[in-house]
């Protein structure tokens, strides 16, 4: 009889203790990935889910600091200076229970070089990747690469036999509509493995149990629940219903509400994003403007002034509702090359931009358009509306054109803007990352995003040589002389840094990434 | 009889032809694909490749006939967001949307014609004439605040049925459906009547007022001087001959219900048909928008070929007018 009742007891233990054990995470965003082949589509969405699945060599923590993931340690090579050699963790078994190694990192490098793949920019100054050992990768550079690891952050390992069992080697051809083994199933490293997958309805995955980082990580969630809700009212009202226990794309009219729910709360840091406006500086005549025959952009004067015209701290409290940290350079604090210093430049100053504006000849003012996309930032169109009413204190009236994203971006690329607000973020966290899509003159491959017109031949230098200086000191220092030249000129004029929102149940433990990437591995469940 | 019918059916083709260009001619205007399929570190090298792999570097008429040809194939093109095959895509939102559009319909019929039904005939009672206010209301308010205001109520406060979503699906061959689930059941409640509050309030208009010309029908008057009961004159003799124009209606209003689900599907993110059309908006995915668009023509210009072809059986006066 007693030994019944303990059997008993210990039953009831450990089936509560498996309750306990057993936690789904119900996440909500607005948006679903793409396909889950690791190497098509260079997407957020897409990256975030792989991210559960699939793992890369290195990740980066939410303070923007490398992790080792796949890889245990990294170093350029003593040898050669166009090769980093990198240690894998060794022990680590994909979902299929085949051993990760060498070969894979090789394999997985080489399918993301493919012409389908959308990561191949990122690792376009790889020559050659070699597997020494079947712990040890070298992986070498057509010239010194000193940020070669910040490219490689969402660069997924698959394990090669599985690919090859599975005829899937080749890179989806998403825009040929090719649905490959890869698109819809998952054999990764990572801490969860899919369980089923509807596109655009809802995606199942749970916990890995013979996950290397068993013991190193919190791993209480189970099992997930992902289910993308494009409405931003019904998104709320499934957190605060109690339907889902995790929200990312908070809409920001919504966070005190959403705060003050019992049971919920709401995280926010600094998003790694930057908005800002674009001048077409380098045209002699701009078509959007009231000014014939001469581009008042083109002075630096007519720059400043209506940089300082505009109140960074008025769009932070009365748009924003607070979310957001002013600026003053196109660079978000993560990122190598930022300062504090040059962040504080802006400062508003509505009677020096008038004198400004005067000296340059413009005391009159003059009229311009402004294209400002309507669904892609936070509050996008209503900041543009705010910098209508403060350019025009300073005579500089701006009529406002505020389209979708699909019709917007376009317009910047295709050169068809003179006055534009863009946002950027900076996935290697570096500078250079920066200069290459928006300082550098633009031509075939490299200065994509830069509706400015600006190029200057001699900055284009030393923004190239910066790919290749592997003295880091002098690297820095040319950043940041690349960053005066910037803000001497006024290339941009920066709004603020975005804050990012979470939304979650109270016993949801997780800080918020500046990339907007969870990694449910790092959840806790109290 | 039968060149009534080959005209009838010509012109549908000519519609359809016509209304595809003008979608087509306005899909340059949503916004350039391209750059939500490249990611921000593309190259202008890259934009080039796509747009010509694409076939969006020729012009738009080209571009048109090519669709034409391929749709008359059955075949859609892939969709540029998800990178799938139209046609299955389609295939596999179609449930949803049916599920949703036949409840609506069912939700819409009896609710409308019972309401109706009473309202005309308790036409003077206090009920009766709160029900007509409310209507006006269900007529009046946009199918996004109510589908809002039901799940504030619904799902935020009482925390009775969900605010988003089909719940657990059951798959039978190729359709998935909904009514075989408790927490799938509890999903089709809120987006069903958000849906069809409009097509009820309207069924229930139009049955009160023919109801009430019935009512004042000399047969009616003798059938109540027989001294039948008032039942079997209600539902017997009044109720079935106001049907008839009512169920013209109704055949119109179903079509309407599956076109017009977009904004229901959007609040209650009901991933049908009217769901992947705003996404295919958003991202500018043209083969989708084309296909949706053409299939909703198609319905429609089916619908009403039907409805013709019915007519002109019942009223030979249309055939000869048609000569």
């Amino acid at each position: 009889m007693k030994k019944t009742t303990a059997l008993l007891t210990v039953a009831a233990l450990m089936s509560s203790a498996a309750v306990v054990n057993a936690e789904t995470l119900r996440w909500a965003r607005a948006g679903d990935a793409l396909t889950l082949d690791p190497h098509s589509q260079n997407e957020g969405p897409s990256h975030t889910m792989r991210h559960q699945m699939y793992e890369p060599l290195i990740i980066r923590d939410t303070a923007g600091n490398f992790v080792p993931t796949l890889a245990t340690d990294w170093a350029p090579s003593a040898d050669n200076p166009n090769v980093w050699v990198f240690n894998l963790r060794e022990g680590v078994k994909f979902h299929d229970g085949a051993d990760f190694t060498a070969e894979d990192v090789v394999f997985s490098f080489e399918r993301a070089k493919q012409p389908n793949s959308d990561m191949k920019e990122l690792i376009g100054s790889i020559t050659a990747v070699r597997a020494v050992s079947d712990y040890v990768v070298e992986i070498e550079t057509d010239g010194p690469n000193p940020i070669l690891p910040s490219n490689l952050t969402n660069l997924f390992m698959m394990d090669k036999d599985w690919t090859e069992a599975n005829n899937t080697v080749n890179v989806q051809d998403f825009e040929g509509g090719e649905i490959t083994f890869a698109t819809t199933n998952v054999n990764g490293t990572g801490a969860y493995t899919l369980v089923s997958r509807e596109p655009d309805v809802k995606t199942v995955m749970a916990r890995n149990e013979a996950y290397w980082g068993r013991d190193e990580f919190p791993l209480e969630v189970s099992e997930i629940v992902y289910t993308p809700i494009q409405n931003a009212a019904t998104r709320v009202a499934a957190l605060l219903s109690g339907e889902i226990d995790f929200l990312q794309d908070m809409p920001v009219q919504d966070l005190a509400r959403v705060g003050d729910a019992d049971g919920l709360v709401v995280k926010q840091a600094p998003q790694n994003r930057v908005i800002f406006f674009g001048m077409n500086q380098g045209a002699d005549d701009i078509e959007a403007d009231d000014v014939d025959g001469a581009n008042p952009l083109a002075d630096v004067r007519v720059r400043k002034a209506m940089s300082m015209a505009i109140n960074r701290d008025a769009i932070q409290q009365v748009v924003m509702r607070g979310q957001s940290e002013p600026a003053g350079m196109i660079a978000p604090p993560f990122v190598n090359g930022w300062t504090a210093e040059m962040d504080g430049e802006s400062v508003t100053d509505v009677e020096g931009a008038k004198a400004l504006m005067a000296e340059a000849g413009y005391e009159d003012g003059f009229s311009i358009r402004l294209d400002c996309p309507n669904d892609r930032y936070i509050n996008d169109e209503a900041i543009c509306q705010a910098a209508v009413g403060m350019l025009g204190q300073i005579g500089v009236t701006v009529n406002l054109d505020a389209i979708p994203k699909a019709q917007h971006f376009p317009k910047i690329t295709d050169g068809a803007t003179d006055f534009y607000m863009l946002g950027w973020g900076v996935p290697t966290y570096d500078s250079e990352y920066i200069f290459n899509f928006l300082v550098h003159g633009r031509e075939d491959d490299i200065g994509t995003w830069n509706g400015t017109g600006y190029d200057n031949d001699e900055l284009d230098e030393t923004i190239k040589s910066l790919a290749s200086n592997t003295d880091l000191d002098a690297r820095n220092a040319d950043i940041a002389g690349i960053w005066r030249v910037i803000q001497d000129e006024q290339l941009y004029i920066p709004i603020h840094h975005q804050v990012l929102n979470w939304g979650m149940a109270e016993n949801v433990g997780i800080e918020v990434d500046p990339e907007d990437q969870p990694r449910v591995k790092y959840f806790t469940m109290q | 009889m039968l060149p009534f019918i080959l005209k009838r059916i010509f012109q549908s083709l000519l519609v359809l032809i016509i209304t595809g260009a003008i979608a087509f001619s306005m899909f340059t205007f949503v916004g350039d694909p391209i750059d939500n399929m490249l990611g921000q570190e593309r190259t202008m090298e890259d934009i080039e490749r796509l747009r010509a792999q694409l076939g969006l570097d020729r012009p738009i008429p080209v571009q048109y006939v090519k669709f034409l040809g391929e749709a008359v194939q059955g075949n859609f093109g892939v969709s540029y967001r998800q990178g799938r095959e139209v046609s299955e895509i389609i295939m596999e939102r179609a449930p949803a949307t049916l599920e949703l559009a036949a409840l609506s319909a069912i939700f819409a019929i009896v609710v409308g014609i019972a309401l109706g039904v009473f309202t005309a005939i308790r036409r003077d009672g206090f009920v009766a004439n709160f029900i007509m206010s409310a209507s006006l209301i269900g007529v009046s308010l946009p199918t996004f605040l109510i589908g809002i205001l039901l799940i504030y109520l619904f799902s935020v406060e009482l925390g009775w049925l969900p605010s988003f979503g089909r719940g657990e699906v059951v798959q039978v061959g190729w359709w998935t459906t909904g009514f075989l689930t408790e927490s799938g059941l509890k999903a089709l409640i809120l987006p069903s009547i958000t849906l069809g509050l409009y097509q009820m309030t309207l069924i229930m208009r139009l049955v009160r007022s023919e109801m009430l010309e019935v009512l004042r029908q000399d047969y009616i008057r003798f059938a109540r001087a027989r001294g039948l009961s008032e039942r079997v004159i209600n539902f017997r003799h009044a109720l079935k001959n106001t049907m008839v124009p009512v169920i013209t209606v109704i055949g119109l209003q179903l079509g309407a219900i599956i076109a017009f689900a977009i904004i229901t599907e959007t609040v209650f993110q009901w991933p049908g048909l009217g769901l992947l059309f705003i996404n295919a908006i958003q991202f500018v995915d043209i083969p989708v928008m084309a296909a949706y668009l053409m299939m909703i023509s198609v319905m429609f210009v089916v619908i009403n070929l039907l409805v013709d072809i019915l007519y002109a059986f019942i009223d030979p006066r249309l055939r000869v007018a048609a000569k």
